[in-house]
């Protein structure tokens, strides 16, 4: 008899997401250390961009991020901002994200892209689907689970939201994980056994810090403090609102409403912010309907307009110390994690507060997502040896009279954790009682963040005070609140009812999945493909432009034939299903458009250096 | 008492930081919900409830105050809802001192009170310790009565050293 062997079941592979706000990536546990899976286009971040095209298909990350300029009505940026908000607490991010709101944004935000509109937990679940799928493509299986981080000073709503993110992308989240906290982990920083370390992440939306404690694999949260709406972006803001007078100015006409214009302002003032990291000065420059704004910027006057941003950073990180116990001189290590902390005064103020030089070995914009990859090897059993004990950031309280906050968790409390209450009735025959739960350090109801308010039904009628009910509130190990109720008496488990202030019912998360609110997707090669065709559009657009100007005339008889002839091939391949060939044929064009494209530049550095416009 | 048994301690108001703390560690390996995602429901409710009771214990347990506090109120002894409001009667004259020091913002004198109340509070904390020696000896609900009058008045010199911290402090920033 001979037994044939299948071989142990192979276990199924858990990914680590970094759901960022500017850049989102996919992570997987090798052999010996985390990987980022890249892109179809080999680049490891996905850009967060999402662009709803007139037929129903999305495109995500580069090409969305490309379609900026050109559907700037159909593509939305930056939604993790408005996860778990609603449209009363987002006048900040409107005056930031330059996106239509729907009708009915009251407790979720609705966004218009086109004629349709969008939950910022669909967006992300659309660029969560991408991953998904670039991890499928790449490691030749199925992904249905997933780590996901989250920043650390997300509150409840926030991070309901991503959860129904990821349900909505078909992905199970074993866990959301904070943000520096996977950051620690990554860096593997349990090897010194013993210490104390300071996560600073300053990403493109959230700031984070939290302390920590390790000691033999464990690593313990002390505190974490943070601004959920505080990053780079506000960087982009603030020299995109100088250019902005700048060249009204200069030019006599207020751009500020003319969508194309400023998205085409905010990547040249996001390249400026780059360059100055490495710079000490580089230029604005717009080229808009034949015109020409170029302004010089130095890292002098970068660092006196971010000064304010990076000041609002050290507040949280001393409170953090405080809520921990530790002194500036306790802490061994800093970690500098987020693209945003790549701004050398930002390194400068970091280490100043701090006192020690900052790590900064690791990629600061993969380093969330490795870290995601070593947690979810922790939860699928392949590493035994690391715990990560983190705590809830924001204090849990109830409402009680004359709307003030009985406080039930403190912030900074290890999760899970739990508390529990004692309720009864104020009138005779009384079967319901309700409750309002909120989140925030204050005192008054008002001033902290509405959580939900949870029903206590079907109670016997009673004298008024006579029963008894005992309500638990349940802090998971994803900082999400569970409540349970029970009647002390008869030991009965009592109903609740919970209406969340913001967010989604899971009923209507259920109806979000994406498969349901769009045509059966996706074949990868026809996606591929539809993705090379907006390309295609992108560049045709661009020579089009090209050949109105001055520079075309100016080119050789036989250069000008082989554009066109590279154009009408291009032209051919189109609308035909090969991507490769499109792509090939793009290359071309390319090619055949350089001359032309440098004499372009000539022309406008020359017009530039002269100090005249155009 | 569910918080002791949680670490396996024995019911003691005097417990050693270093040995909680490790009882603490090796708990949360052996029952936190990472370590159980790949079992079945059941087992990852337990494990979140054990959690949860850890994490609620070593949190009451670590901060002698808060320890105290929670083996009265498993005794029958709730801490009286006045306390930390009432003024001590020994301490009047200082209290007075301070507040009309906190008023004028007369940062010496604030500096001065803070000293005093510092040491008075480590004073307390010096008494309440021999008071959990003499209850961990022989446990009874009279050694228990001297110690909520204690935590009343520690909780209430706490109260003045944080006030008058915060106030130098902001003092010192502006
Ligand atoms: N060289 C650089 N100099 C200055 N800023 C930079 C540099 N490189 C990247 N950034 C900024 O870093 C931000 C993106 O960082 P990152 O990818 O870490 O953010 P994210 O993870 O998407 O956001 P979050 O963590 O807030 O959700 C952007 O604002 C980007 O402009
Ligand atoms: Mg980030």
């Amino acid at each position: 008899m001979f037994a044939i062997d299948f071989g142990k079941p192979k276990n199924e592979v858990v990914v680590g997401i970094d759901l960022g706000t500017t850049n989102s990536l996919v992570a997987a546990m090798g052999p010996s250390a985390p990987f980022i899976i890249p892109g179809p286009d080999g680049d490891p971040l996905v850009p967060s961009v999402v662009t709803a095209l007139p037929n129903g298909d999305f495109l995500v990350g580069n090409p969305a991020r490309r379609a900026l300029v050109t559907h700037p009505r159909r593509t939305v940026y930056s939604v993790k901002r408005l996860m778990g908000r609603g449209a009363a607490d987002i006048a900040e991010e409107r005056k930031l994200l330059p996106f239509k709101m729907g009708e009915g944004s009251e407790s979720v935000i609705q966004i218009e892209l086109g004629t349709r509109t969008f939950t910022p937990p669909v967006i992300s679940g659309i660029i969560l689907r991408r991953l998904k799928q670039n991890a499928e493509e790449h490691l030749g299986e199925p992904v249905t689970k997933a780590v996901i981080t989250v920043p650390a000073y997300f509150n409840d709503a926030q991070r309901q939201a991503t959860k129904d993110a990821g349900r909505i992308a078909g992905l199970e989240v074993l866990r959301l994980v904070n943000e520096p906290t996977a950051a620690a982990l990554a860096y593997g920083l349990d090897k010194r056994k013993e210490g104390i370390v300071a996560v600073y992440d300053l990403g493109g939306g959230t700031f984070d810090i939290s302390i920590l404690r390790l000691q033999d694999g464990i690593f313990e949260v002390l505190a974490t403090g943070g601004d959920t709406r505080l990053g780079g972006d506000d960087i982009d803001n603030l020299l995109l609102r100088v250019a902005l007078e700048d060249i009204a100015s200069e030019w006599g006409e207020d751009l500020t409403k003319n969508l194309e214009a400023v998205q085409l302002l905010r990547r040249a003032v996001i390249e400026a912010k780059h360059a100055l990291s490495v710079l000490p000065r580089t230029n604005v420059v717009l080229e808009y309907r034949d015109r020409r704004y170029a302004r010089e910027l130095t890292r002098d006057v970068f660092n006196r307009l971010v000064l304010p941003i990076v000041e609002r950073t050290l507040a949280p990180c001393r409170q953090a110390m405080a809520d921990a116990g530790v002194t500036t001189g306790q802490i061994d290590e800093v970690v500098l994690v987020g693209g945003s902390t790549r701004v050398p005064l930002l390194r400068e103020a970091v280490e100043r507060l701090f006192r020690a030089k900052p790590h900064c070995e690791l990629n600061p914009d993969q380093v969330v997502a490795l870290g995601a990859a070593v947690q979810a090897s922790i939860l699928s059993g392949q590493q035994t040896d690391k715990l990560l004990l983190d705590v809830t950031p924001l204090s849990l309280g109830i409402e009680t009279m004359g709307g003030l906050v009985s406080r039930i968790i403190q912030r900074n409390s290890t999760i899970p954790a739990s508390a529990t209450e004692t309720f009864t009735t104020a009138v005779e025959g009384q079967t319901n009682v309700l409750i309002h739960v909120v989140q925030g350090e204050r005192e008054m109801v008002k001033d902290c963040r509405s959580l939900a308010r949870f029903d206590l039904k079907g109670i016997a009628p009673m004298p008024a005070g006579m029963p008894r009910i005992e309500v638990r509130f349940l802090i998971d190990a994803n900082g999400i609140l569970q409540v349970s109720a029970r009647e002390q008496r008869t030991g009965l488990e009592q109903s609740v009812e919970v209406k969340p202030s913001y967010g989604l019912s899971d009923e209507q998360v259920e109806a979000m999945i994406l498969e349901s609110i769009e045509r059966a997707e996706d074949d990868f090669a026809e996606r591929q493909v539809r993705e090379m065709r907006v390309e295609a559009d992108n560049v045709m657009q661009a020579v089009e432009k090209a050949k109105q100007s001055d520079a075309w005339f100016e080119r050789p008889e036989d250069e000008r034939e082989s554009v066109n002839r590279a154009l009408n091939e291009l032209l051919v391949v189109y609308h035909g299903d090969d991507h490769t060939l499109i792509r090939v044929k793009i290359e071309a064009l390319d090619e055949a458009t350089r001359p032309l494209a440098e004499t372009i530049m000539n022309s406008a550095v020359n017009t530039a250096l002269k100090g005249t416009k155009i | 008492m569910r918080y002791y048994e949680a670490l396996g301690l024995e019911p003691r108001l005097a417990l050693d930081a270093g040995d909680l703390q490790k009882r603490f560690y090796d708990r949360s390996r052996q029952w936190h919900p990472d370590r159980f995602s790949t079992r079945p429901a059941a087992e990852q409710r337990t494990a979140l409830e054990m959690t949860a009771l850890i994490n609620d214990a070593f949190r009451t347990l670590r901060d002698p105050a808060a320890r105290a506090e929670y083996v009265l109120s498993e005794n029958g002894l709730e801490a009286s809802a006045q306390r930390g409001k009432d003024v001590p009667a020994d301490l009047l004259e200082e209290v007075l001192e301070l507040n009309m020091a906190l008023e004028e913002a007369d940062g010496a004198q604030v500096a001065r009170s803070l000293g005093q109340f510092e040491s008075m509070l480590a004073g307390v904390d010096g008494q309440l310790a021999g008071l959990f020696a003499a209850w961990d000896a022989a446990p009874s609900a009279g050694r228990l009565e001297p110690v909520r009058a204690a935590l009343n008045r520690r909780k209430y010199i706490a109260n003045l050293v944080r006030d008058a911290r915060k106030t130098l402090e902001t003092a010192r920033e502006t």
